[in-house]
């Protein structure tokens, strides 16, 4: 079963008596991190795969961790503001009588819908999956570009 | 739920690596998750370092002890701000100790879409020599 999210934003479980005091704990602390580093923040939803999102003038950025997964086995689509992410991590049984002494990485399948802060032109979106990281560059939608207001002067 | 599809991927923090010995650059340093299998021949370990390219990576052993080492450089761009953050990107450090003596000369390390896979075959052990003892 693979659990979709739509929203950016966590959702909580209330395992223990004390969920509401940890999620509090959490956001305070995500709220003082964000007032000394300046920037706040987002708490991760907690579905991979865990992505970073940068914006300049024209583009938006989205970037991802996707170590062993080759982009043929990625499934990348996008809507006027959201875009969405799928695919599947092989991890290759070793042949022969291997003994394994750790395992720490994991396979799996993996699904996730991210929404961006604004439009996009969904015409001009372009991925590459290099050295296991993902990024994708997305054009802005000319609605939601910042425009320059000139100052007349009289 | 059917039986045959995979469990989902879940998001694993990764885990930051608080070294005995001080950076001289500063830094986040993350500890690469790996699987490290043996066989008759060799040893073999796959560690997780997206984002490091196979020029910033660094393999060495000294006295039994292997530590792979390997540089991120920021991906982002000078002009981009941040909207969403939600992972780090930083240095990889991990150092293991040998119990097998390896054969320095015949190490193999490969490094494809993020994934090292290095290769470490054992030293040969000596053939054990059958020795007739003869019936006087």
């Amino acid at each position: 079963m693979i659990f979709r999210r739509v929203s950016n934003w966590p959702a909580f479980y209330w395992r223990t008596p004390f969920g509401d005091l940890e999620r509090l704990k959490r956001q305070m602390d995500l709220y003082n991190e964000g007032i000394l580093e300046g920037t706040l923040r987002e708490p991760s939803a907690g579905v991979f795969p865990l992505m970073n999102v940068t914006e300049d003038k024209d583009n938006y950025y989205v970037r991802a961790e996707l170590p062993g997964i080759k982009s043929e086995d990625l499934d990348i689509s996008v809507t006027g503001d959201s875009i969405s992410i799928s695919g599947e991590r092989t991890i290759s049984e070793e042949k022969g009588n291997a003994k394994y002494h750790r395992r720490e990485r994991e396979a799996g399948k993996f699904s996730r819908i991210l929404n961006l802060p604004a439009q996009i032109n969904t015409t001009k979106v372009e991925a590459k999956c290099v050295d296991g990281l993902l990024s994708i560059v997305m054009l802005k939608a000319e609605t939601a570009k910042q425009k320059q207001i000139i100052v007349k002067s009289s | 739920m059917a039986e045959t599809e995979s469990k989902a991927l879940q998001t694993k923090e990764k885990m930051t690596l608080s070294t005995a010995v001080e950076q001289t650059k500063p830094g986040i340093v993350f500890a690469p998750a790996v699987d490290i299998f043996e066989t008759e021949k060799e040893l073999t370990l796959l560690a997780d370092m997206p984002g490091v390219k196979s020029d910033n990576l660094t393999i060495g052993i000294n006295k039994n002890v292997l530590t792979m080492s390997g540089e991120v450089e920021a991906p982002e761009g000078e002009n981009e701000t941040e909207v969403i953050r939600e992972y780090d990107t930083g240095k990889y450090f991990r150092e293991f100790t040998l119990s097998n003596e390896i054969d320095q000369t015949k190490i193999y390390a490969m490094l494809k879409d993020g994934v090292l896979r290095l290769t470490l075959p054992k030293v040969e052990a000596v053939t054990p020599r059958k020795i007739e003892v003869k019936a006087a």
